[in-house]
């Protein structure tokens, strides 16, 4: 005579498991459409604006856009033919010369921040913050009293210094995060070949962080390139083509509020061909940024 | 040596280096002296009273189990715990006739006559293959290319893998598998020609096969530098060392130096209990 194996109570359990998972299959699915139709609306209040402001800046400035609009000198409002070539260039100067002084500073800061932990680091961390929130038209003041009131006069060099304070704080936290990405075996790999410190940052770390500094380096030049309120206060903008930094400068965003504000329709025509220029540049350079945040990652 | 003891390495003397390296000094002179050797993280005692001498010219296996201190007695022999802040070496080690914390030598000198290689292959990944193999001599302001050239190959060589790499040095070490990337960092390790190599636990990233690799290259090895391993897995001990240290945590969770024999000695006839018991997998 066999006896019945006693029940499994694992295969009961098993089977009530599965009992439930079915039950609420449909109670999931509706859940789940709930949640995607609300992520649904949440993307369409995001992209509407976005949508439309870029459609309207096309539909309005494609129409300025020339060879003669990237390449001539402006024309006073009236007289056809006018350009944008010395806000373009008095841009490479004004934000190229900000960038020369803020990434080598911002690059050096962001690697003492990643290696060391003290007090001090603490406080700089602190203070970098607390420049990427002050409002840059502050800066601005800042950069008309302490250099354009000093010196008697407008200039790019004002508005340059005024822009290498904003990107500042923006390269310091991009290439301490970016170095401390940067796994710690490779610093003792280096120094287990007898090198130095000094020698394994210059050698290893940069080297090896260098895709997130360069990612760091263009977000904050497209943050410079659009900004407004500081170069109001410093390199004014100008008729005329001007390359020297101790004068008065033509800038893409002064172009756009001060054409943009002006009642005759060439003039607004030229602000929106420079807006829509202006938003390809940042869009260009927050492409860029992502390629090499994104060849950060591959090698790893 | 006349010159101080900090200057980086010149061209010349690591060109003697090479030559040492080919007439291995007489064994049985240790060449690594511990003596109550301890470390400290934050004031928690890590590693205690070790005392220990690393003989020349032969694999010194350290073996214990998990938290015994192996890693952390390896760091102080090339003086990488002076990068943690918290971490305090107390007695002594000599290379040599050298006191390694005695402040007669750099902890860049030091390091680059005792090199490490590290329990993830981690070749430098911005660098082709020969660039990685000569980093070393390059950090120590090596430039002559005939120099270089000679390193990387004679490194190569000895780590087994000049042959498979020899057509694609401009190659990125990226490129190659994990157990050639490991063998790479032996190389690049030995390049510098150091006089003592720590590894620490250098298989335990790698399959079977890479691992058999590194193990028989550990066993060449040990005419051109002297060799301590770490390593979790007992067999492996028994293959490539000559020389075995037992590791264990007291009561106070503090790792000590339970015996330290010639290989066969501590397997076969340990004259502690304790070793005997973890040797037979009773704990650990
Ligand atoms: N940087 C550190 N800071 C604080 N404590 C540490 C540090 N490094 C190691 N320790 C401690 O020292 C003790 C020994 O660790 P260690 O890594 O040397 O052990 P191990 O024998 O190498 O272990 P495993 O076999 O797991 O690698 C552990 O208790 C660990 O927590
Ligand atoms: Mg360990």
């Amino acid at each position: 005579m066999t006896t019945l194996p006693a029940p499994d109570p694992n295969l009961a359990r098993r089977e009530e498991i599965q009992r439930l998972a079915a039950g609420s299959e449909n109670r999931r699915k509706i859940y789940s459409g709930v949640a995607m139709s609300i992520c649904g609306v949440f993307l369409a209040v995001a992209l509407v604006p976005l949508v439309s402001v870029l459609a309207y800046t096309v539909q309005r400035g494609i129409r300025a856009w020339s060879a003669a609009f990237f390449a001539h000198l402006p024309t006073p409002a009236g007289i056809p033919g006018g350009g944008i070539w010395n806000a373009i260039v008095g841009s490479l100067i004004i934000d190229g010369l900000a960038a020369a002084v803020a990434v080598p500073f911002g690059i050096v800061a962001g690697l003492y921040l990643a290696e060391s932990e003290g007090r001090v680091a603490g406080v700089i961390r602190f203070a970098a913050d607390v420049l990427s929130g002050v409002p840059s038209i502050i800066i601005g003041i800042f950069a008309y009293i302490a250099l354009v009131r000093g010196l008697g006069h407008f200039s790019a060099a004002a508005g340059s210094f005024a822009i290498g304070v904003l990107m500042l704080p923006i390269i310091i936290r991009a290439s301490e995060t970016a170095i401390r990405s940067v796994p710690s075996t490779l610093t003792e790999a280096g120094l287990s070949l007898g090198a130095r410190r000094s020698t394994v940052a210059r050698r290893v770390i940069l080297p090896t962080a260098l895709p997130g500094l360069i990612t760091g380096v263009l977000l904050a030049v497209a943050r410079g390139v659009g900004e407004t309120a500081p170069l109001l206060f410093t390199a004014i903008g100008s008729q005329y083509f001007a390359s020297n930094p101790t004068q008065p400068m033509a800038a893409l965003p002064l172009v756009v509020f001060q054409d943009g504000i002006q009642a005759y329709p060439d003039l607004q025509m030229t602000a929106w061909g420079t807006a829509l220029f202006l938003i390809a540049v940042v869009l260009v350079l927050s492409v860029g940024s992502r390629l090499f945040a994104a060849r950060l990652g591959r090698v790893r | 040596m006349t010159k101080p003891m900090t200057e980086p390495l010149t061209e010349r003397q690591l060109g003697m280096a090479t030559e040492k390296a080919l007439t291995p000094p007489p064994p049985g002179n240790p060449v690594m002296r511990l003596r109550d050797v301890g470390v400290a993280f934050a004031g928690r005692t890590a590693v205690r009273g070790v005392t220990l001498d690393v003989p020349e010219h032969q694999v010194t296996a350290l073996i214990g189990p998990s938290g015994s201190g192996k890693t952390t007695l390896l760091r102080t022999l090339n003086r990488l715990h002076d990068l943690t802040r918290t971490a305090q070496v107390s007695g002594q080690v000599m290379l040599g006739d050298i006191d390694v914390y005695g402040g007669s030598i750099s902890p860049t000198l030091l390091r680059s006559q005792v090199g490490m290689v590290f329990q993830r292959p981690n070749p430098f990944p911005t660098m082709s293959i020969y660039d990685n193999v000569v980093s070393g001599l390059r950090f120590n302001g090596a430039r002559r290319k005939a120099l270089l050239d000679e390193a990387a190959e004679s490194a190569l060589t000895a780590a087994v893998l000049w042959d498979s790499v020899k057509h694609r040095l401009k190659a990125h070490a990226s490129m190659l598998s994990g157990g050639e990337q490991q063998r790479l960092c032996i190389a690049r390790s030995l390049a510098v020609e150091p006089r003592v190599l720590l590894m620490d636990e250098p298989t335990s990233s790698l399959d079977p096969q890479a691992t058999k690799r590194i193990e028989e290259l550990v066993t060449e090895l040990k005419t051109r530098v002297s060799i301590i391993i770490v390593t979790h897995n007992m067999q492996q001990a028994v293959r490539v060392s000559d020389y075995c240290a037992f590791l264990l945590m007291g009561d106070d969770r503090a790792g000590q130096l339970i015996e330290a024999a010639p290989t066969t000695k501590l397997f076969e006839d340990p004259s502690d209990e304790r070793t005997l018991d973890y040797i037979n997998g009773r704990f650990g």
